[in-house]
């Protein structure tokens, strides 16, 4: 579904992604690990048109995305939820989330998928009337999810998704993310917690310094000695 | 006396807050302070002006066509301008804006020369006496054309999508390019109706102010001193501003020296930002 093909991206000329080679299949959990600065966040905001690559290609459905504005991205079907959040911070808890069905027109449409977000977050609901920046760490980065899934995505990526939220909350917001992808959403899940993504994911990608140094399905990762000893300190 | 002066001044502070409103926006979604805003009153000016003169139609009821020509000539100027530097260095944003108001207001100086014109005699007219406070229709009808007119704009952006989308870019680009949001349009949309607040004060000010080029220059000052005092981003802080300067107008014009009013405005202005940086309302909600 998702092609990416010795992709190579910057900031001011400064190389952050030094020819990145992967992909990903409709209905699996990828998983993006590395440590910080290895060049996840630059890979997806190259995937979201935030940022434009220097070189090589992005292909989703067969159309080739890496020159195409953020927005034709989103209207293909990718939806980024980006590391830190980004929330609308004085709009309500349901103001984001229409925000995230920006580009559907049918309200039905819209209603529908308010709902949804609403059963599988019912706390979203409880504060659907409250200033989103009100809401805890955890709150925050359930009500990001459910922005990005306003939409309805065919691919959802998630950013760093356990920065600044409590163990618990983690692990419940990990269970959500498996249960979205059963329902049929492909899971782009991009983590410094490597151990709990690789349990998540089907497939992994690891990154160093701008490069895929390893992959494999997130068993084999787990074994593999490199991940062991880089990452899980075994 | 001072309660005169009081009702003249919160008068003036309307449409003053009307402007500053737009200004406002304009920073909020793009960073931008217009400092052509002044300018784009001026042009409204002239507009009804010549709508009075060439077509007699009244400079309150040309209020809609000022509207809409002056959003139009925003979506122009952006597109052929603003979106260039959007992006670029502060001082090339400062300069594109600063040298947008200059030229305009050199181009009116040729076209229509420097000196004052006047309505004759808006549509509504007279004093209305209560008690010893004389209220001046014609301020009357100005400032509630620019109460309403703000209220919609407020309403819309409160209530519509793309009101919405206005909000979701003023708090945070990056969330709102994520959300499909096309910036560049809504920008352009936003810069258009900045301008056309700028408009519909300069259709509704020429019932009864003077008119002449260098005007632009005077509520440029004063919409971009109501907006750091309000507290830039915060469009009601805009609002508060804009009343308090219609107030130290009217009443240091009266107790200090009319010469001095401009002086004392921009006094005050620095006390604000001296002891409060951010404004009084901080970076509140669009
Ligand atoms: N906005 C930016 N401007 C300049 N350099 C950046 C920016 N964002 C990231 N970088 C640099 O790019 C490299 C990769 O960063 P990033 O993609 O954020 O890594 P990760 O998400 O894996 O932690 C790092 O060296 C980082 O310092
Ligand atoms: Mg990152």
């Amino acid at each position: 579904m998702l092609e990416i093909v010795n992709l190579k991206a910057g900031y001011r000329g400064v190389p952050a992604l030094q020819g990145v080679t992967l992909e990903v299949h409709k209905g699996e959990i990828v998983g993006i690990i590395g440590s910080n600065g290895a060049g996840k966040s630059t890979l997806i905001r190259a995937i979201s048109g935030l940022i434009k690559p220097t070189e090589g290609t992005i292909t989703f459905k067969g159309i080739r995305i890496d020159t195409l504005p953020s927005h034709e991205i989103v209207r293909l079907g990718i939806i980024q939820v980006p590391e830190g959040r980004h929330l609308f911070g004085k709009q309500t808890v349901e103001e984001n989330l229409k925000l995230g069905a920006y580009l559907i027109k049918d309200e039905k449409k819209i209603k529908d998928h308010l709902e949804h977000v609403y059963s599988i977050f019912p706390i979203l609901k409880e504060r659907k009337k409250q200033r989103a920046e009100t809401l805890s760490g955890g709150q925050q980065q359930m009500l990001a999810i459910g922005r990005g899934l306003m939409s309805n995505p065919e691919l959802l990526i998630v950013d760093e998704c356990s920065l600044g939220v409590a163990p618990i909350v983690v692990e419940e917001i990990f269970r959500i993310l498996k249960t979205i992808n059963a329902q049929g959403t492909t899971i782009m899940l991009v983590e410094q917690k490597v151990h709990e993504a690789l349990e998540l994911a089907h497939r992994a990608y690891v990154l160093q310094t701008g490069r895929v140094v390893m992959h494999g399905t997130g068993e084999e990762l787990l074994k593999s000695e490199l991940v062991q000893k880089a990452y899980l300190g075994i | 006396m001072f309660i005169q002066l009081v009702v003249s001044g919160l008068l003036l502070g309307c449409i003053y807050s009307l402007i500053s409103m737009g200004l406002s926006l304009i920073w909020g979604v793009m960073g931008i302070v217009n400092f052509a805003h002044g300018a784009f009153v001026m042009l409204a000016m002239y507009a009804a002006y010549y709508g009075d003169q060439l077509l007699r139609i009244d400079p309150l009821l040309f209020t809609p066509v000022a509207i809409l020509l002056l959003f139009f000539l925003g979506v122009l100027v952006y597109q052929i301008i603003i979106q260039y530097v959007v992006d670029g260095p502060y001082v090339s944003r400062l300069l594109a804006t600063f040298g947008l108001g200059f030229f305009l207001i050199n181009m009116a100086q040729f076209l229509w020369s420097p000196n004052f014109r006047t309505i004759k005699e808006s549509m509504v007219h007279g004093v209305w006496k209560i008690g010893s406070v004389m209220i001046e229709l014609p301020k009357l009808a100005s400032s509630l054309g620019s109460i309403l007119v703000a209220a919609l704009v407020f309403l819309f952006i409160r209530k519509t999508r793309t009101g919405q989308a206005i909000q979701a870019i003023s708090a945070d680009k990056m969330g709102a390019a994520l959300m499909g949001i096309n910036l560049k349009r809504i920008a352009a949309f936003s810069f258009g109706l900045g301008i056309a607040c700028a408009g519909a004060a300069g259709s509704l000010l020429a019932t009864f102010y003077y008119i002449f080029p260098d005007v632009a220059s005077l509520f440029g000052l004063i919409a971009l001193v109501a907006v750091a005092l309000g507290g830039f981003g915060s469009v009601e802080g805009a609002f508060l501003g804009a009343l308090i300067l219609g107030l130290v107008e009217t009443l240091g014009g009266y107790y200090v020296d009319p010469n001095w009013k401009y002086a004392l405005m921009f006094l005050i202005y620095l006390g604000i930002v001296l002891i409060r940086p951010q404004g009084l309302l901080g970076r509140g909600k669009v």
